[in-house]
């Protein structure tokens, strides 16, 4: 959908009067606001907190950065359903819009172009420093993916790379590498030390940081292609 | 008598209350996305001021880590809603839920 038909779609539904069943919508979230408001100011400060539990296991985690501790090795599991949920959605996506909806022309100058392909090489070095920082200062496979996904949606927008090469191997193993490594490390060390992603403490920064490139590249690509929506179609389908 | 910390939580509790209110108020479904994302949006900013525990300690990692976890979920459920919006348009023609008869 283009901005214009965005904008023509939501002037056709400008309508924002109070009507009589807004009026009351209004009033339930109003009087929802204020229980919550009241909740949040008696709320006990400091009280059942992990995190002193989280920060004196920092030693153990094979990490320094409290975060990335919680997210790769306390929680690990919950990060690796997050990473399948990324997957799932990349597999709604393409379920629901079998076909990509094309927009993107080449630009007119090729400035752009060049701009956006000398960038990629530039961000991968800046996403993989965001990476390696984030064991130790606030970084890590997010902030990485959200950089390389930034790179993704150029690309796309600016036309290097259109979504009709039908479903090249290399951008589903990309898509599922994250949870890929994610699955192969759980399970290996559910084998050697008999613990669901329990990591042994010396070799854990090493785990960490492989399963967070792995995750890194999935995250970035995941939504550079949640950008294109839709199935990434052959060029003879056009 | 209110820290920052407080008034972070009641902006994100009254940015949680508007989006709800848009999510149930208009039928046009880019509208409504719109609205789920303002709500997630104040509900970070809540486990964000959650996390402050005073100037002189570091903020609880374990609220950080859940928001960041649910950003990403967050974009991803977005992306998921806008092609379930423009494939319900495709097929209906209009990519607002009917209504009963508006009064």
């Amino acid at each position: 959908m283009q901005t214009r038909d965005i904008d023509r779609a939501l002037q056709a539904d400008d309508d924002t009067r109070l009507t009589r069943p807004r009026l009351f919508v209004l009033a339930l979230t109003t009087a929802l606001v204020a229980a919550l408001a009241t909740a949040a100011l008696t709320f006990p400060a400091n009280v059942g907190r992990l995190a002193p539990l989280a920060i004196d296991s920092l030693p153990r985690s094979g990490v320094l950065n409290p975060v990335t501790a919680v997210l790769l090795n306390y929680r690990g599991y919950d990060t690796l359903l997050e990473v399948a949920v990324l997957l799932l959605a990349i597999v709604g996506v393409w379920a629901i819009a079998p076909r990509a909806r094309i927009w993107f022309k080449t630009p007119d100058t090729p400035v752009l172009a060049t701009f956006v392909r000398l960038l990629l090489p530039l961000m991968i070095v800046v996403a993989g420093y965001m990476l390696w920082l984030g064991a130790d200062e606030p970084g890590g496979a997010f902030q990485g993916g959200a950089v390389l996904g930034g790179v993704g949606v150029l690309w796309v927008a600016a036309a290097v790379w259109l979504p009709h090469a039908g479903r090249p191997f290399w951008l589903r193993l990309l898509l599922g590498a994250g949870v890929a490594a994610f699955v192969i490390a759980a399970v290996g060390l559910l084998l050697l030390t008999g613990g669901l992603l329990q990591y042994p403490p010396e070799q854990a920064k090493t785990v960490i940081l492989v399963i967070e490139g792995a995750a890194m590249f999935s995250i970035g690509v995941t939504l550079a292609v949640l950008f294109i929506g839709g199935y990434p179609r052959r060029e003879e389908e056009k | 008598m209110i820290d920052a910390a407080t008034l972070y939580t009641l902006a994100g509790v009254l940015l949680f209350g508007m989006g709800l209110y848009a999510l149930l108020a208009y039928p046009h479904l880019l509208r409504k996305i719109l609205a789920m994302n303002v709500m997630g949006t104040g509900v970070f900013m809540v486990f964000i001021s959650i996390a402050y525990q005073g100037p002189t300690q570091r903020a609880d990692p374990v609220p950080h880590a859940l928001v960041i976890t649910g950003i990403v979920v967050a974009v991803c459920a977005t992306g998921l809603a806008l092609t379930l919006a423009t494939r319900i348009q495709a097929l209906t023609g209009s990519a607002r839920l009917e209504t009963d008869e508006e009064t």
